[in-house]
């Protein structure tokens, strides 16, 4: 990230960026196969796992494309370590119980269908394509996360605390999805500055959460630094998972 | 197989001329090779037998998630991620019509669940072996797919409607993940010294429990008669691990890999291998929970669903305080 920018290493930081995302949110929502609290819900995560492990290969195959440097989608995601990745600290976030994984995807959803939807006119149509691709599938995420967040947070007394509970321990993170740098500058206006999505945020996430009868956290603390390489000490251990193969069997082919 | 030890209910068999009324219409209706629909009158043990086998199946699919999904974070490309992701959501799927196909019987998806959660519901004793590398994700597609395959695909004529048209969507979805299991080991047999010995390995460990997966020898399984005369049954359990062992050996010599049977041998008299049993004392102490992984299975199992409670009964009262709030006030 401290090398000096140009347009190719900016669109290359922004791919990975948001490749990077997509892939630890898969990863963990993955987490989930066979354990969820319904048969309904193991089909379903598996579904979302499937769709952002998909969007994955498409912005890490291209981040590869652009960087020109000979590597794969599947290099830049289980042979670089944790500086090198750059996705938003919200999705690297532990699984917690269902409350809490339901409530960082609506977080993070509510931020990616309108940053996906501003990417669809970017001028480079390999970017605008994959915002096309998965805009579709997201728009589901979103409706999605969003019903069962109204229906747990305005459902039991415990079903209520946890889902606020869920929503007070995750707010620190969604200061940084709004956070803009020189990468961001230097792509602007073709990619959106991620500070102009957040009326699109909150035009989703304020009514949703009135409706599930949550508070809007006060805390105005932000945790930042995923976007350059800073990450919590969850992500370490999510790559020696995902890694373990590539890095045990080096060169092998699968 | 995915159902191994249906216990039946019904005695012996009796023949067409022993029954009258409803039970000979039945019958009769079955031997003409036409389907039995939930609605339709059918003898006790023949709903009971149904209800086990459906369930066991149901219950081998959503136990079959673990030690596949085991995996999934750990996958090597992103491409096996998604494949493997793809394929136990598949099972997830069959675990879902299936319960709703037992459904049609009179029982409901939680009693399952509890007769699962309890114990006293039966799935595949493959389920409880472990996936310890990676090449066992390969060789339960490769081995226990193509297991699944040869005993689901007659069972798409079995008598009871619900369950023949559900095996015919999950046989096509079975036959995909078996070639792309078959694909994980041929990815592993061209590769290193290290893949290849992780193959063997697989191999060495899924053989004896693949076999097992379609139950007793024929001389211990005392309930076909009545499951072959119901149509419920096409094949003996012999038959079908005779059709595997002679589909599976072929295909572990074009990958190189040793079947692990030093009695494997072809016999032109019956024009199929000769093979050595698993060990049916090790079927039996797995089928009573003493497997590698059972009790580990039914805890992720039991925990999943003790641990979503909360969820279900927030589900639930939302849609209580919905229901309420669209009821008209009365007049």
């Amino acid at each position: 990230m401290a090398q000096i920018l140009n347009r190719d290493t900016a669109l290359f930081h922004f791919l990975t960026r948001i490749g990077d995302s997509t892939l630890i949110l898969g990863h963990r929502v993955s987490e989930w196969c066979g354990h969820s609290p319904m048969l309904e819900e193991d089909i379903a995560l598996a579904n979302t796992a499937l769709d952002l492990i998909g969007h994955t290969r498409m912005w890490l195959g291209l981040a590869a494309e652009v960087e020109g440097k000979g590597r794969s989608a599947d290099d830049l995601a289980f042979l670089r370590d944790s500086m090198d990745f750059t996705n938003l600290l919200l999705v690297e976030q532990p699984n917690g119980d269902f409350g809490q994984t339901m409530m960082r995807q609506l977080l993070f959803d509510a931020w990616h269908l309108p940053y996906l939807n501003a990417l669809k006119s970017f001028p480079d149509p390999r970017v605008a394509g994959i915002a096309e691709k998965a805009t579709k599938e997201v728009a589901y995420h979103v409706d999605r996360a969003a019903d069962l967040v109204v229906r747990l947070g305005d459902g039991t007394h415990e079903s209520h605390t946890r889902m606020q509970a869920a929503l007070d321990e995750l707010w620190p993170c969604v200061g940084e999805m709004f956070s803009t740098d020189e990468v961001d500058a230097m792509l602007a206006p073709d990619a959106p500055k991620p500070d102009r999505i957040r009326d699109a945020w909150d035009a989703t996430i304020l009514p949703t959460l009135a409706r599930a009868t949550l508070a809007v956290p006060a805390t105005r603390f932000t945790r930042q630094g995923g976007k350059t390489g800073r990450h919590s000490e969850h992500l370490g251990h999510v790559l020696a998972q995902m890694q373990f193969l590539q890095r045990a069997y080096p060169g092998a082919t699968w | 197989m995915y159902a191994q030890i249906v216990e039946s209910t019904g005695k012996a068999v009796k023949t067409l001329n022993e029954m009258e009324g409803e039970e000979r219409v039945f019958q009769e209706r079955i031997n003409a090779g036409g389907k039995i629909e939930p609605k339709d009158w059918m003898p006790d043990g023949y709903r009971k037998t149904m209800v086990r086998q459906i369930s066991q199946h149901a219950h081998s699919e959503i136990v079959g998630q673990l030690p596949e999904g085991n995996w999934i974070t750990r996958a090597p490309t992103l491409e096996r991620k998604a494949i493997l992701l793809a394929k136990v959501q598949d099972e997830a799927g069959h675990g879902l019509y299936l319960y709703c196909a037992a459904e049609t019987l009179g029982i409901s998806r939680d009693q399952m669940f509890d007769q699962l959660h309890s114990g006293k519901a039966k799935y595949s004793s493959i389920f409880n072996y472990p996936t310890l590398t990676w090449a066992d994700i390969g060789a339960v597609g490769w081995l226990v797919d193509q297991a699944a395959i040869m005993n689901q695909v007659p069972l798409q004529r079995s008598s009871y409607g619900p369950y023949a048209r559900a095996m015919v969507r999950i046989c096509k979805e079975e036959s995909f993940h078996q070639r792309q299991g078959f694909d994980i080991m041929m990815k592993m047999c061209e590769g290193t010294a290290a893949q290849k010995r992780m193959a063997q390995d697989a191999l060495n460990r899924f053989w004896a429990p693949s076999l097992m997966m379609f139950g007793p020898p024929d001389a211990d399984s005392v309930h076909s008669a009545q499951s072959m005369a119901w149509k419920i049954k096409m094949n003996s359990n012999d038959e079908l691990r005779q059709k595997f062992v002679d589909a599976v050996v072929p295909q572990a010599e074009f990958l190189g890999l040793t079947i692990p049977d030093e009695n494997l041998a072809w016999n032109d008299k019956k024009g199929g291998y000769d093979f050595t049993d698993p060990d049916w004392q090790e079927f039996m102490a797995v089928i009573h929970g003493n497997g590698p992984c059972n009790r580990e299975r039914l805890a992720a199992r039991v925990k999943a669903w003790d641990d979503g409670a909360w969820v279900r009964d927030g589900l639930n009262t939302h849609a209580a305080k919905k229901r309420k709030a669209a009821k008209p006030v009365a007049g």
